[in-house]
């Protein structure tokens, strides 16, 4: 070890802990994580590779398409932000991934060795048929024998090899007493080279072992595709995770640290700044704001905030700075018990049975009782011949071994989810599909489902052109969500702003200026002396006159006037129940003729809704973004979330939808009830040729040739037909 | 019939090569990202020496 030591003493060197710790402490260099949602071609990647890789200080950057992400590898200083804006001014959206949450992604191994164990069994089926054609097109005596033995030098390895994955599960499943899929694999596995070996060792004319490795061959590629399907949601749900860099500032000693979220301690103070999202449960110490908890409640109505006020994780600061002082952080946040109640609901799902799994429930025991049938009924007739009997119980386990059966449900799964990925939408859980399929019945949240949690002033044509010009310019001063709307909608009607001075934003209540000598407010009801309806609304104020109100309506979501009649036209009943107020809900549901609905409900009430129309008969899909959703997300049959949902409700709904269109959501419905069917389609396929090919194997006439024919053409038949879906 | 005793052997040896190169492409992560690489391949940038 010529290395300089950190630690002095040469016996040190036998325990580099303190080596160790300054490597630790030394600054480590930057590995950043950018998502780019807009990249897509080859000039995507060497704009954006070239424009981060003359940044100083960066080292590489790599893009990866299919992931839509850069990584890249920094001097320590360089920070995400920095490179957003790089991005940014090329022309490249980009949004700061958390690494931390994407490490998950980057250890891919279970499908490399998946990879790795399919390339092994294809390079043995290839020679190990080369030679078996050889012998059934007539090699004899030595030369077969030889073939035979090379067949299992090659094919004995590889069965081991490439096996392990059935052999672990099946062992697994005998452990526990059940009867899987993969125990008449494995048995079929072991017994056909074993008795391959046997026969070559007695120069017997046919060996199997072509047929065990194109078993494993096929059944491989199958478990493939069922992985890679699920591996591609869960990236792609741990990136929509990964989006949130959970961060805070607080306030130590009168400075603002940023810190990361897990780090906040209970009376720690922090500073949340309009537009962000409260990290923690807390209390307002100082400033005045207003709030959106429509995450929570599904009110679209903001709350006032001032000293004093509780505030809860998830709720968005909209106008005014506000410090709060912590009362619960991390897992004791309501957030996060409210993410516990849905753990509890979805336990209930999973005793959801698959089709594959029924199907594997008879299929199992069946085979079983056949292969040992037929070796009692064999022993009987040849009088106690053992080699005979074995040999024809091996054919009846290969030919009835479930290649086709294994492929029925991934290769269909993989086109029906690549399908929904390409219109936006993505399948998290492997029995979602199945289950989709099965719906009779929709459930909508109101905000930020059904409509897009943005308001729309309604009534400016009812106003006089004078306050609406007034109410543009205050409007235009300010950042609050419902004033923002109304500049823009002013801007959109072609409205020019009058000329207002003196702007003063009052946060939590308004904003004041002076216009034409007189005071001018625009804000809310109490501030202006106006009377507060039960709608969404900001009221004006000229000088003296009596307050005007501009009525404002959540914005449709695209797509979702279209979803609803999509699912009403398939003659499904569709409800909305939401937590906003009477008037909001009830206007709604007559824009889109939904004739179903309930308003100021509780996340219990939608629980209870749910329940009460599964326990009618009912197969719910629930679709909605909230954590007041959260608990019927779970609950449901189905459920579909957006992409702008809240983690924990993504994370409780089978589907996310991608985009913000929600016309694809009947689409996925109709998408999910062919799949259905072609599933069913295969299973009838690979019992057709099992009615067929069993009774020649149980009669004794099965050759490996027929085997090998049989099994492949029933594996290609089922991928073709999953291919068909359209 | 005695070309089998080097047929047999070469075919053998070729096949795995072929296994060697595949374990070596998934050791080198090369399926990690095959929409990016079917998109690189267009670019004209690298094409005159390979990227250091």
């Amino acid at each position: 070890m010529d290395v300089p030591s950190a630690s002095a003493c040469p016996a040190c060197l036998a325990a580099p802990s303190a080596e160790r710790i300054a490597v630790a402490a030394a600054p480590r260099d930057a590995r950043l994580f950018l998502s780019l949602p807009t990249a897509h071609c080859a000039v995507c990647i060497s704009d954006v590779e070239r424009a981060l890789a003359a940044e100083p200080g960066v080292r590489t950057a790599r893009v990866n398409l299919t992931l839509k992400r850069v990584a890249v590898e920094a001097d320590p200083e360089v920070t995400a932000e920095q490179l957003v804006v790089v991005l940014d001014r090329i022309g490249y959206e980009a949004h700061e991934l958390d690494p931390g949450t994407l490490m998950v992604t980057e250890t891919d191994r279970r499908g490399r060795d998946l990879l790795m164990r399919i390339g092994v069994s294809g390079f043995a089926m290839m020679n190990v048929m080369l030679l078996s054609v050889a012998v059934w097109s007539g090699a004899e005596d030595a030369t077969r024998d030889l073939f035979h033995w090379i067949s299992a030098a090659i094919a004995l390895p590889t069965v081991v090899f490439a096996g392990q994955p059935f052999f672990s599960s099946a062992w697994t499943a005998l452990k526990a007493g059940r009867l899987g899929m993969d125990v008449p694999i494995s048995l079929a596995l072991i017994l056909a080279s074993a008795i391959s070996v046997y026969e070559t060792m007695h120069s017997g004319h046919h060996a199997y072992f072509d047929a065990a490795v194109m078993l494993s061959f096929f059944l491989l590629v199958g478990r493939y595709l069922d992985y890679r399907t699920r591996a591609v949601a869960r990236s792609a749900a741990e990136e929509l995770a990964a989006l949130e860099v959970p961060r805070a500032v607080v306030l130590r000693d009168g400075a603002e640290v940023t810190v990361p979220v897990a780090e906040i301690a209970v009376d720690d103070l922090v500073l949340v700044r309009p537009g962000a999202r409260m990290p923690v449960d807390g209390t307002v110490t100082h400033g005045t704001s207003e709030v959106d908890r429509s995450f929570l409640t599904g009110e679209s109505l903001p709350a006032w905030a001032g000293i004093g006020s509780v505030v809860l994780a998830g709720e968005v600061n909209l106008t005014g700075p506000l410090t709060v002082q912590v009362t619960a952080a991390g897992r004791d946040t309501s957030l996060h018990r409210m993410a516990d109640l849905v753990a509890m609901a979805e336990s209930a799902r999973n005793r959801y049975t698959s089709l594959a799994d029924r199907a594997a429930r008879l299929y199992s025991p069946g085979v079983h009782i056949l292969a040992f049938g037929s070796f009692l009924g064999w022993m009987q007739i040849t009088g106690g011949d053992v080699r005979v009997a074995l040999n024809i119980a091996a054919a009846v386990l290969i030919i009835t071994c479930p290649c086709a059966l294994g492929l029925a449900v991934p290769a269909v799964v993989t086109a029906a989810s690549g399908k929904l990925f390409r219109k936006g939408l993505l399948i998290k859980d492997s029995t979602a599909l199945e289950r989709l399929a099965e719906i009779d019945t929709v459930v909508f949240d109101k905000t930020g489902t059904l409509t897009m949690g943005a308001p729309e002033p309604v009534n400016l044509a009812d106003l006089p052109d004078a306050a609406v010009e007034v109410a543009a310019a205050l409007a235009g001063a300010s950042s609050h969500p419902l004033a923002r709307a109304l500049a823009e909608a002013a801007r959109a009607a072609g409205i020019r702003p009058a000329t207002v001075t003196d702007l003063r934003e009052v946060p939590g209540y308004g904003i004041e200026g002076q216009w034409r000598g007189q005071v001018v407010r625009l804000g809310r009801a109490i501030w202006v002396g106006a009377e507060a309806g039960s709608i969404t609304a900001t009221h004006l104020k000229i000088g003296t006159a009596a307050p005007l109100s501009v009525a404002f309506a959540d914005r449709l979501r695209p797509g979702a006037a279209e979803a609803v009649a999509a699912f009403q036209k398939q003659g499904k009943a569709v409800h909305l129940i939401s937590g906003d107020v009477a008037g909001a809900v009830g206007d709604l549901a007559g824009r889109l003729g939904i004739e179903h609905w309930q308003a100021e409900a509780l996340p219990a009430d939608k629980v209870a809704l749910i329940a009460e129309l599964a326990a009618q008969g009912r197969k719910v899909l629930m679709v909605g973004d909230g954590l007041n959703d959260t608990a019927a997300l779970a609950a449901a049959h189905a459920s579909i979330s957006p992409a702008s949902a809240l983690d924990a409700a993504r994370a409780a709904s089978d589907i996310v939808l991608l985009g913000t269109d929600l016309s694809p959501v009947a689409e996925a419905v109709r998408v999910a009830v062919k799949a259905r069917r072609r599933i069913k389609e295969n299973f009838a396929i690979s019992l057709l040729y099992n009615v067929v090919a069993v009774p020649i194997a149980i009669a004794g006439f099965a050759t490996p040739l027929a085997a090998a024919l049989a099994m492949s053409l029933s594996s290609i038949t089922v991928s073709v037909n999953a291919l068909r879906l359209k | 019939m005695e070309m089998l005793a080097y047929l047999i052997p070469i075919s053998l040896c070729l096949g795995g090569l072929g296994l060697a190169a595949f374990f070596w492409s998934l050791k080198d992560r090369q399926y990690d990202d095959p929409k990016g690489d079917a998109e690189r391949i267009l670019s004209t940038e690298w094409d005159d020496q390979p990227r250091p």
